[in-house]
C-alpha cells in the first residue's frame, strides 16, 4: 500500500465540545455535553438509542446547530462555520455514494470542489481506492458494489480531502457481522496510520471497546464517562456506565458492619465506594457474569437453572438460596458439568463491586 | 419514473404461467385503447394526405410550410416551449428540492397548490393573469412572454409531481449532507448532486411541459396571442386539410418528445437503480 501522500499531509486536530445543548421541542437531545479529543485520537460515542450521539456528531459536522455551547477545532471556535467550510468529513450510516458517479469519481468529488486538476484527482482517487483495497473497482457505480464496498468507497471519499477530523456515524451498522468486524479493523488501522482525529458513533459496545482509544459513554444527552475501553469496562465511573457496558448481574445484598463490604451468596465482597455507617442496609450490587465462578458441588448452595452455549464461553444461570438469579460466564470446557438441575458452589473474583 | 412499462421488472420464473391469463387481458385492453386513439389519428393522417381525386400525396404537407402565418407561429410556439421549460425548471427544481430537504411537512400543501391549475378553468386563469399583470410593461403583457408565465403555472401540476417522485426515489438528505460535508456550496449541491441525480425526472418534466405548450389553444386564444395551435384553428376555417396536417405535426412533435422521454427514462433508471 502506498500511504506516502496521505501520511505526509494528514495531521490530526484537537477537538473540544463544550457545553453542547440541543432541544427538539420538548425533547432534550443534548444536555450540556463536554468532550475533548486529542489530536489523532479515535473516540467512540457510545450510549443507548436516543441519547444524542448522532446529534452531537452532526453538530460537530455543522449539519445541525446547537442551541448553546461550542465546538472548538485547533482551539478555534467553529460554531458559525458552515458545514462545507469545516474541512471535516463524515461517513454516514446509510449508503451515501453519489449514484450518478463511479467509485473513483465519488472519491474525487471533494478534490474537484477544491479545484484539484483532473489528473491529480484521478491519481489521488486511485491511491485512496487502493488504500481501501478497491483499486480495481474505480469505474463501478454504487449499485454495482456490495454494501461493504460502498462503505469502503465512502471512507476513501472521506479521507481524500485530508480532513482535519473524521466523523463516523455508525458506518458499519448496515453490514453483516463478518464484514463489520473486518471493516472495523481496517478503519482503525487506517485511522492510526494516518493519524486523523476521529469521532465515531456506535451503539455496538464490542465495536466501541475494540476500536477506540477512548470510549465516551453518553446517557440522556450528557457524558457519563470518557476513558480507555478497559477503564470503562473494569472501572466504570457511574452505575449507568457499569450497567450499560457489558452484561451485569444486579444482586441485592446487605452492607457489612464497616460499610465497606456487601454480603452476597454468603460471601463478603469489597465495595468500590464504601457506603459509610449504614450496616445492614440493602444495596444492589453490580457483578459481571465473568466475575462469578461456579464449581459443581453435591452440597452446593446454588442450583443451575439453564445454560446457554456461546462458543468459547457458556452462560450459566443459577438460582441462589434466597431466590435471586445469577449469571455466570464460564469457559465452555468448565461448564459441561453444570447441567440444569445440578448444584454448584458460587465464588467471586476478588475485585471491588459497584452498587446502584 | 417513466411512462412505459419497465422491461427489467417483467415477472420471471414461477410467476410466469400465472400471469398468462392476465397478460391476454392486458393486451386486449391495450389494443382497445390503442384503437381508440389511433383510429382518429389515422383518419386525420389519411385526410391530410388526400390529393386531387382519389389519390394520396404530400401536397398538403409541403404546402403547410408555405401557408401564410405558419412560418411566424411555428417559431413562436417553439420559443414558448423552450421559455416555459426553462422558467419552470429554474423555479421548480430548487423549490421542490428545498421542500423535500427542509420543509417536508409543507410537501402536501405545496402539492395541493401546484395542482390547482388542474381545477381552475382556463378562462379564469387567463382573466386572472390579465388582472394580475395590469400595469406591467407591454413587452410582458402584449407579447408571448405573458403566455410563457401562464404556461409555467399550467405546467406546475405535472412538474411538481414528476420532480417530487424523482426526489422521493433518491436518498436526497444523505446525498446533500455528504456533498456539503465534502465542501460543496449550495449552488454546487444543486448542480452537482441534485440535478444529475434528478436527470430523468427533470427531462420528463421538461418534455411534458414542452408538449403541453405546443398543444395549448384556449389561453393563447383568450389572450389574443398567436401561437401554432391558434393559427391551426384559424387556418382550419379556410382549409380543413391544412389544419389537420398542422395538428398532426404538433402531435408528431409531442410524440417524438414523449418517445425521447421514455428512452431517457429507461437509461436513467438503469443507471440510478440502487443495489438495495
Ligand atoms: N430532527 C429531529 N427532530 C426531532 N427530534 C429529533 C431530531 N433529531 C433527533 N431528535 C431526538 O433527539 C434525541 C437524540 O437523537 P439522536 O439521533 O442524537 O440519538 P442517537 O443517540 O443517535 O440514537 P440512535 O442510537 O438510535 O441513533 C432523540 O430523542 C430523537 O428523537
Ligand atoms: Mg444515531
Amino acid at each position: 500500500m502506498t500511504l506516502s501522500t496521505a501520511t505526509e499531509t494528514a495531521t490530526g486536530s484537537p477537538v473540544r465540545l463544550s457545553g453542547l445543548r440541543r432541544t427538539y421541542g420538548a425533547v432534550t437531545a443534548l444536555d450540556g455535553l463536554d468532550l475533548e479529543i486529542a489530536p489523532g485520537e479515535l473516540v467512540s460515542l457510545l450510549g443507548p438509542s436516543g441519547c444524542g450521539k448522532t446529534t452531537a456528531l452532526r453538530i460537530v459536522a455543522g449539519l445541525e446547530h446547537a442551541d448553546s455551547g461550542a465546538v472548538l477545532v485547533d482551539g478555534k471556535e467553529i460554531t458559525r462555520v458552515p458545514a462545507n467550510k469545516r474541512g471535516m468529513s463524515m461517513v454516514f450510516q446509510s449508503y451515501s455514494l453519489f449514484p450518478n458517479l463511479t467509485a473513483g469519481e465519488n472519491v474525487a468529488f471533494g478534490l474537484r470542489l477544491r479545484g484539484v486538476s483532473p489528473a491529480a484527482r484521478r491519481k489521488r482517487a486511485a491511491e485512496l481506492l487502493e488504500l481501501v483495497a478497491l483499486d480495481n473497482h474505480a469505474n463501478r457505480y454504487a449499485h454495482e458494489l456490495s454494501g461493504g464496498q460502498q462503505q469502503r468507497v465512502a471512507l476513501a471519499r472521506a479521507l481524500a480531502i485530508e480532513p482535519r477530523v473524521l466523523l463516523l456515524d455508525e458506518p458499519l451498522s448496515a453490514l453483516d457481522a463478518k464484514v463489520r468486524v473486518q471493516l472495523r479493523d481496517e478503519i482503525r488501522g487506517l485511522q492510526r496510520r494516518l493519524g486523523i482525529t476521529t469521532l465515531c458513533v456506535t451503539h455496538d459496545q464490542e465495536e466501541a471497546l475494540s476500536m477506540s482509544d477512548r470510549v465516551a459513554v453518553m446517557n440522556a444527552g450528557r457524558l457519563e464517562q470518557c476513558a480507555s475501553p478497559d477503564v470503562v469496562y473494569t472501572r466504570p465511573a457511574t452505575a449507568f456506565v457499569a450497567a450499560f457496558v457489558g452484561a451485569m448481574n444486579r444482586v441485592e445484598g446487605a452492607v457489612g458492619p464497616a460499610g465497606d463490604v456487601v454480603e452476597i451468596a454468603g460471601q463478603r465482597l469489597r465495595l468500590a465506594r464504601p457506603i459509610g455507617n449504614t450496616p445492614g442496609a440493602l444495596v444492589t450490587a453490580l457483578i459481571r457474569p465473568e466475575s462469578v465462578r461456579l464449581t459443581p458441588a453435591v452440597d452446593g448452595t446454588a442450583k443451575v437453572l439453564r445454560s446457554s452455549f456461546r462458543g468459547p464461553v457458556t452462560r450459566v444461570t443459577v438460582l441462589l438460596g434466597d431466590g435471586t438469579e445469577l449469571d455466570s460466564d464460564l469457559p465452555s470446557s468448565a461448564a459441561v458439568d453444570l447441567r440444569p438441575g445440578e448444584l454448584a458452589e458460587v465464588g467471586f473474583v476478588d475485585e471491588p463491586v459497584m452498587t446502584v | 419514473m417513466s411512462l412505459v412499462a419497465d422491461p427489467v421488472r417483467v415477472a420471471s420464473g414461477p410467476r410466469r404461467r400465472h400471469r398468462r391469463g392476465g397478460r391476454v387481458l392486458g393486451w386486449a385492453v391495450l389494443l382497445v385503447a390503442a384503437l381508440y386513439f389511433l383510429v382518429p389519428v389515422a383518419a386525420s393522417v389519411e385526410f391530410s394526405l388526400r390529393g386531387k381525386g382519389d389519390t394520396h400525396d404530400l401536397s398538403t404537407w409541403s404546402a403547410l410550410f408555405e401557408q401564410p402565418g405558419f412560418a411566424e407561429n411555428m417559431p413562436t410556439s417553439l420559443e414558448l416551449a423552450v421559455g416555459t421549460v426553462l422558467i419552470t425548471l429554474l423555479l421548480m427544481v430548487p423549490t421542490t428540492a428545498w421542500v423535500h430537504l427542509r420543509l417536508p411537512r409543507l410537501r402536501r400543501l405545496v402539492e395541493s397548490i401546484c395542482v390547482l391549475p388542474l381545477v381552475i378553468p382556463a378562462v379564469v386563469l387567463a382573466n386572472g393573469v390579465l388582472v394580475a399583470f395590469k400595469g406591467f410593461p407591454n413587452w410582458i403583457t402584449g407579447t408571448p412572454v405573458i403566455l410563457a408565465l401562464e404556461y409555467v403555472v399550467l405546467a406546475l401540476p405535472f412538474t411538481f409531481r414528476t420532480l417530487d417522485s424523482g426526489l422521493a426515489a433518491i436518498p436526497l438528505t444523505t446525498l446533500v449532507e455528504a456533498a456539503r460535508n465534502l465542501g460543496a456550496s449550495w449552488p454546487h449541491v444543486l448542480l452537482r448532486v441534485v440535478v444529475p441525480n434528478l436527470r430523468t425526472a427533470i427531462l420528463n418534466a421538461a418534455i411534458l411541459s414542452a408538449a403541453m405548450v405546443l398543444g395549448e389553444f384556449t389561453i393563447a386564444n383568450l389572450l389574443l396571442l398567436n401561437t401554432l395551435p391558434v393559427w391551426t384553428v384559424q387556418a382550419g376555417q379556410q382549409d380543413a386539410q391544412v389544419a389537420t396536417a398542422a395538428s398532426m405535426l404538433i402531435l408528431l412533435v409531442s410524440w417524438a418528445l414523449l418517445m425521447l422521454m421514455s428512452v431517457f427514462g429507461q437509461r436513467g433508471a438503469r443507471r440510478t437503480r440502487r443495489s438495495r
